[in-house]
């Protein structure tokens, strides 16, 4: 299952190559999207079928992170077919290649149990995404696409210097170096400190990179606000958890080695300083779809300090996974609506959405209202959760600063989405004309609805695999 | 102790600092593509044993930095018709010299790292170390796109280098898996790079900041 999982995907994006047709092509990403989703719910129903091999293991953080993803890119992959035919842009081949292959590789992340696989995956998912964040080709985009590609790659080799180092602390150890994940998590004790701290920072800095932590975020605005709004969805739910894994796999082995001091001062000050950054840029930004981003930034923080913080608080970091990933599609997917109907992202050409798209506009609001944690969605569940893990175990400083942040960013992004949806329409009659159809409102609907699920009740096979993820952490082998 | 092993090292060292003396850019990718020769040599150097498997990533790996990627960017470079460097921010001569430094610095460094016996006498820690610096100079202080993609490639040998440590610990699919992604990296690179000329009629990066805040 494991390789179907991953090579089925690929597949169909070879696929899409052949196909001739772009009104065509775009309906292979549902099928995709439907038999990946069924894939992975066949595995969890019943985990005989998972078929593991050596390198390719399925543990509950996988677990947690292929569902969001497979989760998320079935309902991007019904919406984008949608936004390819509003879109300007035509030729959607090289597009449809690409957002195919971008769910096959990020699969191959959530499998990886060796960090040299691990890291070609994680590198691949920046190559795949690439084309798909020029995809209009406009000189912003393409600007966007530089950076991404630039810093994202640079930020990945320091990953790749990263699990030497640890290979090499295993070679000091007096035991043949290796990167599979199991020796080093057998033999995490053992090794080398000087050069497991080297590679956790290494790693921190490289994975971070792709994670979107300040201060090496740059490229993470850019792309997220030019991508389009499907993309921008997968990258924000998907793409960056894919990164927090890779760092989770390394947290995993410092913990193990008796580390949690050495690393957590790090992850608390980098969570820290990304929801400042975040709340600095989120105040008066014209752009709702980089406001998006800015809130990713500042989410992606608060998992670095859920961590950072450990214990209890690691229940509700993996939940904040989840419900992060729902809120984010909901939002970019209706942010995408909302930016076809106007042709802009800029707050001074869009407003009163409320009355132009009254289904898209009420998401946007109600799905803002979810993403700065007011009840009763999932992010405040999972970061009440956080918080107060971090308060019982005396991170009351760093908790009381992601309260200010959190307010911080409340009001600056209340700001922007109230200008959005409120006031009155600035042309009263739409020049370019685009209708909410069911393919376009349906999937942010259904996100919805996860959101609320998330938030009012945790359902229980989902409470079971937050508990045997927050364990398998735990637990000493 | 293996002096073979130690020459070559001292060579892609000297190969750095002339990577960064130069203006041309066919000399940068001559330099690089050269470096990455002399790196894919060094495992049939290092392995006691010689299978297959390490001819196999040896030729794969100078075949695509010797060859491959060399002919892309110098292909890019014609589409793109730009030959040299601009005055980059620090001057072609400082970065030299800091690149010198660098190396001398390195040299020391390794000294006090906690390495095992056999790899104390070598230069390959401080080779590495030097080499991804020098890489970091490339990319942060010249303008031109091509100059630095150039500059993550010395990046990237300089990690090479330091993998040579740890022959045995990345299988061979992984290997494999590294050069492919190093292969799409340029690839995409390159396309981009096309769209950066057309789209603003220039390589150089520093107008490539409409979206910063």
């Amino acid at each position: 299952m494991a390789f179907f999982m991953i090579l089925f995907p690929l597949f169909m994006a070879v696929v899409a190559a052949v196909v001739p047709s772009d009104r065509i092509r775009p309906w292979l990403l549902p099928v995709t999207g439907a038999v990946h989703l069924g894939m992975v719910l066949l595995v969890l129903a019943n985990p005989d079928l998972a078929g593991e091999t050596g390198w390719l293991v399925l543990d509950p953080l996988g677990t947690i992170v292929l569902l969001v993803v497979s989760t998320l890119f079935f309902f991007c992959s019904i919406h984008v077919v949608d936004y390819l035919k509003h879109s300007h842009t035509k030729n959607n081949r090289v597009f449809c290649i690409c957002f195919n292959a971008f769910i096959g590789v990020m699969t191959l992340v959530t499998w990886s149990h060796h960090l040299g696989v691990m890291w070609v995956a994680i590198e691949a998912t920046t190559l795949v995404s690439a084309p798909l964040v020029c995809f209009e080709k406009t000189p912003s985009s393409i600007e966007a696409t530089w950076k991404y590609l630039v810093i994202c790659s640079v930020g990945i080799a320091l990953a790749l210097l990263g699990s030497f180092f640890l290979a090499y602390a295993s070679l000091l150890a007096g035991i043949e170096p290796t990167l599979t994940f199991e020796h080093l998590l057998h033999q995490a004790p053992l090794l080398s400190k000087p050069w497991l701290h080297a590679a956790f920072v290494l790693m921190l800095v490289g994975y971070g990179t792709k994670m979107g932590l300040a201060p090496m975020h740059t490229w993470l605005p850019e792309a997220h606000s030019e991508a389009p709004a499907p993309i921008s969805a997968m990258f924000s739910g998907a793409l960056l958890i894919c990164a927090f894994l890779a760092i989770l796999r390394i947290y995993h082995i410092c913990i193990t080695a008796g580390d949690l001091a050495f690393v957590s001062p790090l992850l608390i000050f980098m969570g820290l300083f990304s929801m400042a950054v975040a709340s600095v840029f989120v105040v008066g930004q014209k752009d709702f779809k980089r406001m998006l981003a800015y809130s990713s930034i500042e989410h992606m923080g608060i998992l670095a300090l859920g961590i950072g913080m450990g214990g209890a608080a690691l229940f509700g970091t993996m939940y904040h996974v989840m419900t992060h990933g729902m809120t984010k599609g909901l939002l970019f997917l209706s942010a995408g609506n909302i930016y076809h109907a106007y042709g802009s992202k800029n707050t001074d050409h869009v407003s009163g959405a409320l009355q132009r798209l009254p289904i898209s506009g009420t998401l946007f609001l109600v799905g803002f209202l979810a993403i700065i944690g007011s009840p009763p969605f999932g992010p405040f569940i999972s970061e009440f959760s956080i918080l107060s893990a971090g308060f019982n175990s005396g991170h009351a400083v760093a908790c009381a600063f992601f309260l200010v942040f959190l307010l911080i960013i409340f009001i600056g992004m209340g700001a922007t989405v109230l200008k959005v949806v409120q006031r009155r329409d600035p042309t009263p009659t739409p020049q370019p004309v685009f209708k909410e159809s069911l393919q376009s409102i349906l999937p942010p609907i259904f996100l919805l609805g996860l959101v609320i699920l998330l938030g009012v009740h945790i359902p229980a096979p989902l409470s079971d695999l937050l508990h045997n993820a927050v364990s398998f952490l735990e637990i000493q082998p | 102790m293996n002096p073979s092993l130690n020459a070559l090292l001292v060579v892609v060292l000297v190969l750095n600092l002339f990577a960064l003396g130069t203006s041309r850019l066919v000399t940068v990718i001559k330099i690089v593509s050269l470096q990455g020769v002399l790196l894919g040599i060094m495992p049939l150097l290092i392995e006691t044993e010689i299978g297959m498997s390490v001819i196999f990533t040896s030729v794969a790996g100078i075949a695509l930095k010797g060859i491959i990627i060399p002919f892309m960017m110098l292909r890019a470079m014609r589409d793109v018709q730009i030959k040299r460097e601009m005055e980059p921010l620090i001057g072609f001569l400082p970065s030299m010299l800091l690149g010198a430094l660098a190396t001398g610095l390195a040299l020391l460094f390794s000294k006090a790292l906690p390495l095992a016996d056999e790899h104390t006498t070598q230069l390959l820690v401080p080779a590495a170390l030097a080499t991804i610096f020098v890489g970091f100079i490339l990319l942060t202080t010249r303008v031109k796109a091509i100059t630095q993609v150039m500059g993550y490639l010395v990046l990237e040998n300089g990690i090479y280098i330091f993998g040579m440590l740890l022959l045995g610990a990345m299988p061979l699919v992984v290997e494999l898996g590294v050069l492919l992604d190093l292969f799409v990296a340029v690839f995409v690179i390159c396309i981009i790079i096309n769209h950066i000329n057309q789209a603003f009629s220039s390589l150089d990066t520093r107008r490539l900041v409409s979206l910063k805040e």
